[in-house]
């Protein structure tokens, strides 16, 4: 069967969504971690195709930014040098995809710090820090949806397959994981670990955990496949001709699976992504100087931030279109997988 | 009757795993909240270990485990370390703030739902229908924590409304419809937040229960007598299509406490959201663990509502485990 085409568009879409993320250092003009003193919390620069004295120019140019005379947060255009924006600049060095060496950027201007979304408190670059704090949040969210899942899968195929008492065991065990608010749940798990941890502990910390919340619900949809499953008259037909467990797993239940699986994935990226993003906006996920979409997020909880620097908001609309995709990848993929299901809701297990 | 009693027998299993668990992880995490007093040079080793005594940690673990489920049952959380004060009444203050929001937001948001979810399924596919499906899409792709984000800037940017709290200062002293315009003021933008939040899937839900009945026959032929639409709407179909509509309310109800815990944090309403934040900061456990447990006791009180709900309003079910 070959997929729809709604569903090949939503593919694509999530996929260049993700080639932007996953390359990050190439569009990004600077090092995320690169700060820039002077110019703190420097607003969003303007693109000009129009200099001063009001001549027209065809590649666009941007206007250094310097604070003004006793102010710490107020800037002047510099009209005296205009910066043009060029393709393909060297910059700092960056690993594409974490192997290859490189140092070309998409985009950067001659001779000035340009920041087309603006800088945070320390001047790093808001738009070099949301394209690589997205690599941290989406590798999260895509980590702890594997582990959910792979969890899921091993324990309700166990419950399925074996039956009798692993099965209410493991099923009522689901259930109590089912009944905890699951954001509750999180936090609980969090408070008890170690607070203090470095990025890197930190990013494990928040997967194994969102992780091992989250396997309850696909475990509870493969026992269902695998239960009607293992009772299909060519399983029982291999199992006469002496088929053994593991084979008859392997080949003819467990990929009665996938579309389930498939389904739930993406449902749960978007949903884990965001587990992510609330845990370290909470301070406790992934912490500075790493960035993540959470805790870019993080200092629009301070008052002086949220009613000044408009930009520092950003990071959440990054989210948004992320969201949008798997929401209609997932919609995409069960009405594939079952087609008479044109109702579906869309929402299962979103909140 | 015996459906009943599984049901409620189900609850309690339920509450008793969930207290094991919740109970295990604090006790087998690292890091205690008398760890770090034992770091401090000017507190003497043995003080601590009289504290530690003095609070039952020096026990093992199930005889713990038991004082604290019995003292549970008899409506006793704990004692907070951090606040120096029983747990159960910080709670209780707490949780009449998330009420107060949540109460609010729920029934906003169950108003909204019903009406709009099923204009959208009568006129199905035509302008409403389309106007409320992208909607509710735009709506369900912000997550919560963007959404409080968003009308929190809005409150700053335009300062129409207080951003964040629950009264204003001084506001005791004010006089009563005073007070309660400030209250309001104060209440609408989180409400407004988990409204925007839930909406969309009630929506999405009641539409979805309203298409499945719809088309039947029994409407159909309710139309030919020459009932009024309004009259079939809302007395024929909403009976018929009321089964997963009910399972959905009795998980609002169940999410009353904990469905609102980023809006609080970001809007700074004082609820229990905050105060868990704070109490897993400071390693105060037994909130932490009051805090889940009351989340929790009240979503197994709302899937036990719904569970009730639904053989009160189903005949089928009530017939389903007695002899025929």
């Amino acid at each position: 069967m070959s997929a729809p085409r709604s569903l090949r568009v939503w593919i694509f879409a999530l996929a260049g969504m993700h080639a932007v993320i996953a390359c990050a250092g190439f569009f990004a003009p600077y090092d995320p971690a690169e700060q820039d003193r002077e110019r703190p919390y420097a607003p969003p620069a303007k693109i000009h195709f129009r200099d001063a004295r009001g001549e027209f120019h065809a590649r666009p140019f941007v206007y250094p930014m310097h604070l003004r005379e006793g102010a710490f947060d107020q800037y002047a255009e510099d009209t005296a040098k205009p910066a043009a924006i060029r393709w393909f600049v060297a910059g700092a060095r960056y690993h594409l995809l974490g192997i290859v060496p490189c140092r070309v950027h998409l985009f950067g201007a001659d001779g000035a710090r340009v920041s087309l979304a603006g800088t945070d408190g320390y001047g790093r670059d808001m738009l070099s820090r949301l394209l690589y704090g997205g690599q941290i949040s989406l590798l999260a969210g895509l980590l702890a949806t594997a582990l959910a899942l792979l969890a899921g899968l091993l324990i309700g195929a166990a419950a399925g397959y074996v039956g009798g008492w692993t099965d209410e065991i493991l099923m009522r065990l689901a259930e109590l994981f089912l009944a905890l608010p699951w954001l509750y749940l999180l936090f609980a798990l969090r408070a008890f670990l170690p607070l203090a941890v470095t990025p890197l502990e930190a990013f494990f910390l928040v997967v194994v955990v969102i992780g091992v919340v989250g396997w309850a619900r696909p475990a509870r949809l493969v026992r269902g496949v695998v239960l009607s499953a293992k009772e299909r008259d060519y399983v029982r037909a291999a199992r006469g001709f002496g088929a053994s467990n593991g084979y008859l797993l392997r080949r003819h239940i467990l990929p009665q699976t996938s579309s389930v699986l498939l389904t739930q994935a993406a449902i749960l990226v978007p949903q884990y992504v965001l587990a992510e993003v609330t845990l370290s906006f909470l301070g406790l996920g992934v912490p500075e100087p790493a960035p993540s979409w959470g805790n870019l997020l993080a200092s629009m909880q301070q008052y002086s931030v949220l009613t000044s620097y408009w930009w520092m908001a950003l990071p959440a609309l990054a989210l948004t279109p992320f969201f949008l995709g798997y929401l209609g990848l997932a919609s995409a993929l069960q009405r594939w997988a079952d087609p008479s299901n044109m109702k579906a809701v869309g929402t299962e297990g979103w909140r | 009757m015996r459906y009943l009693v599984r049901r409620i027998a189900h609850v309690v299993v339920l509450l008793f795993g969930v207290s094991l668990l919740t109970f295990l992880f604090t006790a087998l995490a690292p890091g205690k909240y008398f760890d770090e007093m034992r770091l401090d040079p000017q507190i003497a080793p043995s003080r601590v270990a009289a504290l530690r005594a003095e609070y039952g940690l020096d026990r093992p673990l199930p005889v713990r485990y038991a004082r604290w489920a019995g003292a549970v049952l008899r409506g006793s959380l704990g004692y907070s370390f951090a606040y120096n004060a029983p747990v159960s009444s910080l709670l209780r203050v707490r949780a009449r703030n998330t009420l107060a929001l949540a109460i609010t937001s729920t029934l906003m948001a169950w108003g909204l739902a019903l009406p709009l979810g099923i204009w959208s399924a009568e006129r199905e596919g035509r302008w409403p229908d389309q106007l409320i499906t992208v909607a509710t899409g735009a709506l369900l792709i912000l997550p919560d924590l963007v959404l409080a984000l968003g009308l929190l800037l809005f409150a700053v940017r335009t300062g129409w409304f207080p951003a964040g709290g629950m009264a204003s200062v001084g506001a005791e002293s004010l006089p009563w419809a005073a007070r309660m315009r400030d209250a309001a003021l104060h209440l609408a933008l989180p409400a407004l937040a988990l409204v925007l939040s839930t909406c969309p899937m009630l929506i999405r839900h009641v539409r979805a229960a309203f298409l499945e009945v719809l088309d039947s026959g029994f409407l159909r032929a309710a139309q030919a007598h020459g009932i009024p639409r309004r009259r079939i709407l809302f007395r024929y179909a909403l009976r018929a299509a009321a089964n997963p509509l009910i399972s959905l309310f009795g998980f609002s109800l169940g999410t009353l406490l904990s469905g609102s815990l980023i809006v609080e944090v970001v809007m700074s309403w004082p609820g229990l959201g905050p105060m868990l934040l704070e109490a897993i900061l400071a390693r105060d456990l037994h909130v932490v663990i009051g805090g889940v447990l009351l989340s929790t006791v009240l979503l197994a009180c709302g899937n036990l509502a719904a569970d009730l709900l639904l053989y009160w309003a189903d005949p089928r079910i009530r017939t389903e485990g007695a002899p025929s």
